[in-house]
């Protein structure tokens, strides 16, 4: 792929006055212009458009107008096999079902406290975790639990740490917003905004470090950040944006672009919304794509994800996408124009999926109807386990505070205090 | 049932149905959570009745109307009309210039509000949590809290950072931490937790009129709660010293000192205690720094034994605080040793049941006071 790799242009090249002219959005989408991959018209927004400026050249091409170029020759002018086709799709209706069955058991009660709901989101996780070997990291935010289940966090462990059971992923001590995963490298599900952006970052400066300084074989683990556009206005965003190009680290920064952060919309929050931009002010490429259709999303993570493996650094790749809930489900959604969301509702990359199979005679019917009552069963035996486990143990209160659990100290009689077998038997007394 | 549900997706009946249930659903776990949420519903008497909510919301209004410098700057508080609707209807009356939202950058907007205040204006900083403070603490103690002293009082800093602070239902580690004995630690800041709505419109005027640095720790479950304003609570000039605890209940047994929610749980204790002999004199801090050492002493002086009660973590605490005041100046008037309630000496876990053996509850205070009272019960709690 060294063509498309020539094609990520490297900022610092560029001379400045061609990137500052005011372009409208929607020109820098990926096949905005080819209509071989357009699922959908192009969409106008009206209030998201900035001046109509003409445009000049772009600081950073489509991507897939290299692959255009090359399938061209090929003998197919698909952008997926059946087979992949099909996994994809799969995992998107996972995290959609998974999403809607979280919302039941929330009103029902048997879930509580925050839960931040991925629906209408799900091509961007799929499409790029899907790339991604099980070595590789994944960083989230509080709207975790598709990232969780897209890099292979079985369900049943998802739904029970929602349920707040000893069974979850981390045995009901985290909770919704904290899905951590060492077996499969999910590094959390953080709640602060940004806070997971240098947790990410170091991931990866782990995976540059022992491929250099430890020489371990084959360390070429890249690191993918998720977080929303309110994050993009947060210090620590720019603190890492200028380190990971700086030290050149295998990441990729993920910006999933929902247009809002709880009610504050993103045109209110950020002087230029064009997060796309900020990625060569820092020396990286800044890429935006549709993030509601993922074939697009795929064709631009396989991309970044591959330049981070080779150790070219960092990439910043702005998703445009819409949460179809609430930001959270205590939150009433008021502020949101019904119009906006009757807009993206159409666009749904769930849908708009199905139909490329369907058109493309990649799937029939009765396949997709076959994965979705598979994934059915597959939720509602979840949801069985998780109703099942038991609650943990009130043992387990004091358990995981330290590594080392010397750090209770010693207690009264001289000893460690962690060393006496009923030490965890107590309750706040420690 | 599952597939119906699911269906509806998009549809405007759906909309309606769940905010419906998340109605339900919240009253449900509120009053499953905090016992004390139904309790105070029964204790309407002829007076006016007023949830904390409201006064916050009332107090900023009249300190907003009264002094034209006074700005609120925060996440959400304008159009979402405030995360927790404290903020409700501000934006309309002041406008945009007034009450500013802000993007997701604490240290930013905190800084920023301490500059301002340099300058004169007071401006209100809400943090969505005091959790996300932690962002911004460099501002609050650097900036805003030392700048008096530095600047040999040339600067003096009349900003108030307020929010919610402490546990509330099911929000895991990183949202439900107290930071009540870190900001009082630090000199310079005046640090205040009302626990009702008389406290909390009384101080919120006073830390909007403070020439110093405070920071205003609220509590999210208490921010529904009903409490009744006599006729001077709801004047508008209507104002509580800071520094003076108040005594919510006497007693000659045994003092429990609180603050925030707490109180609400000491309170239902000393009616426990009260039932089995044992008569509780319950302290509402108010203010934390500075701490009302005169008014705790005094009660234990009369009631020679102390159960100092927290949410935080008991390491450094403001228990530990109070616990040292009390040996400092009335050692001999002790009878027992000091009872120190305090949540556990974890990060709060998730899971329900964790939950609340993390966070005190009225039975752990009733066993603290009976110990000190000399009764004989376990140290730990059973079930």
């Amino acid at each position: 792929m060294s063509l498309s790799a020539t094609k990520f242009v490297h900022p610092i090249t560029t001379p400045p006055s061609t990137r500052s002219s005011d372009k409208p959005l929607f020109s820098t989408f990926f096949g905005s212009n080819h209509t071989k991959l357009r699922f959908n018209k192009p969409i106008v927004v009206a209030q998201r458009r900035s001046s109509s400026a003409a445009s000049t050249s772009s600081p950073v091409v489509a991507v897939s107008d290299v692959v255009k170029e090359k399938k061209l020759k090929s003998a197919s002018n698909l952008l997926i096999t059946k087979e992949e086709g099909l996994v994809i799709y799969e995992d998107m209706i996972l995290g959609r079902f998974f999403e809607d069955m979280c919302a039941q058991m929330y009103y029902r009660g048997k879930m509580f406290g925050f839960v931040h709901l991925y629906n209408g989101q799900e091509a961007v996780s799929t499409g790029f975790i899907k790339f991604l070997k099980k070595e590789d990291y994944v960083v989230s935010t509080y709207r975790d639990h598709v990232h969780a289940l897209s890099k292979g966090v079985p369900a049943r462990e998802v739904m029970s740490e929602l349920f707040g059971k000893a069974t979850g992923c981390c045995r009901g001590q985290g909770g919704s917003m904290h899905m951590f995963s060492k077996q499969y490298n999910l590094l959390g599900g953080f709640a602060f905004i940004g806070e997971g952006i240098p947790v990410a970052t170091g991931a990866a400066f782990s995976s540059k470090y022992r491929r250099e300084v430890l020489k371990e074989p084959g360390a070429d683990e890249v690191t993918l950040a998720f977080f929303g556009d309110g994050t993009c206005n947060n210090g620590q965003f720019y603190e890492c944006l200028n380190m990971a190009a700086l030290w050149k680290l295998p990441i990729v920064f993920v910006v999933e672009n929902n247009l809002w952060a709880i009610g504050m919309s993103h045109l209110r929050a950020t002087s230029d919304p064009q997060i796309w931009k900020k990625g060569p002010a820092f020396g990286m490429p800044g890429i935006h794509v549709d993030g509601m259709d993922v074939l697009k999303v795929r064709e631009v993570a396989k991309e970044a994800i591959e330049r981070a493996r080779r150790g070219e650094g960092p990439t910043l790749v702005e998703c445009e996408t819409y949460r179809f809930r609430g930001h959270s489900l205590a939150d009433p959604d008021e502020l949101r124009d019904p119009a906006e969301k009757a807009h993206y509702a159409g666009r749904d990359p769930i849908t708009a999926l199905k139909k490329y199979l369907f058109d493309n005679k990649l799937a029939s019917e009765q396949e997709l109807k076959a994965i979705d009552k598979k994934i059915e069963e597959l939720l509602d035996d979840a949801v069985e386990f998780a109703d099942e486990s038991p609650l943990p143990p009130r043992s387990q209160l004091l358990e995981n505070v330290f590594a080392d659990p010397k750090g209770f100290g010693i207690g009264p009689d001289g000893k460690y205090r962690c060393e006496d077998p009923k030490f965890t038997q107590g309750t706040a007394h420690v | 049932m599952l597939r119906a549900i699911r269906h509806k997706v998009g549809t405007i009946s759906y909309f309606c149905l769940i905010r419906c249930l998340e109605a339900s659903y919240t009253l449900f776990a509120l009053q499953s959570i905090c016992p004390a949420f139904g309790a105070f519903r029964a204790f309407a008497s002829a007076a006016k009745e007023m949830t904390v909510r409201e006064a916050l919301n009332s107090a900023l209004d009249e300190e907003m109307s009264a002094d034209p410098k006074v700005f609120l700057m925060g996440e959400e508080v304008g159009e979402y009309q405030g995360a927790y609707k404290i903020s409700k209807g501000l934006l309309d009356k002041y406008g945009p210039e007034r009450v500013l939202d802000t993007p997701i950058t604490e240290a930013g907007f905190a800084g920023i509000g301490v500059g301002a205040a340099y300058y004169g204006l007071r401006p209100v900083v809400e943090f969505m949590t005091f959790n996300f403070s932690m962002q911004a603490i460099d501002h609050i103690i650097n900036s805003a809290a030392k700048s008096n002293y530095m600047s040999a009082g040339q600067i003096s800093v009349p900003i108030v950072f307020r929010g919610p602070n402490g546990a509330a239902a099911g929000v895991g580690a990183q949202h439900s931490q107290c930071y009540a004995a870190w900001y009082a630690s630090c000199p310079g800041l005046k640090v205040l937790a009302p626990y009702s709505s008389e406290d909390a419109r009384g101080l919120l005027k006073a830390a909007i009129r403070d020439p110093d640095p405070v920071v205003f720790l609220e509590n999210e479950l208490l921010y529904g709660e009903s409490f009744p304003v006599s006729a001077e609570v709801l004047d508008s000039s209507f104002c509580l010293p800071i520094g003076k605890a108040k005594i919510e209940r006497e007693g000659k047994d045994v003092t429990i000192t609180a603050y925030s929610k707490m109180v609400g749980y000491a309170l239902k204790a000393a009616e426990i205690l009260a039932k089995e002999g044992v008569s509780a004199e319950v302290i509402n801090l108010r203010s934390i720094r500075p701490l009302d050492r005169t008014t705790i002493n005094a009660s234990v002086r009369k009631t020679n034994r102390l159960v100092t009660v927290e949410e935080g973590f008991p390491q450094h605490g403001v228990g530990a605080e109070i616990c040292t005041s009390v040996v400092e100046e009335s050692f001999g008037y002790l009878d027992a040793p000091v009872e120190r309630i305090a949540g556990a000496d974890v990060p709060m876990p998730y899971a329900a049941n964790l939950e609340r053996m993390a966070v005190p509850q009225v039975e752990d205070i009733v066993r603290a006071a009976k110990r000190a009272c000399h009764r004989s019960v376990p140290l730990a709690a059973t079930a």
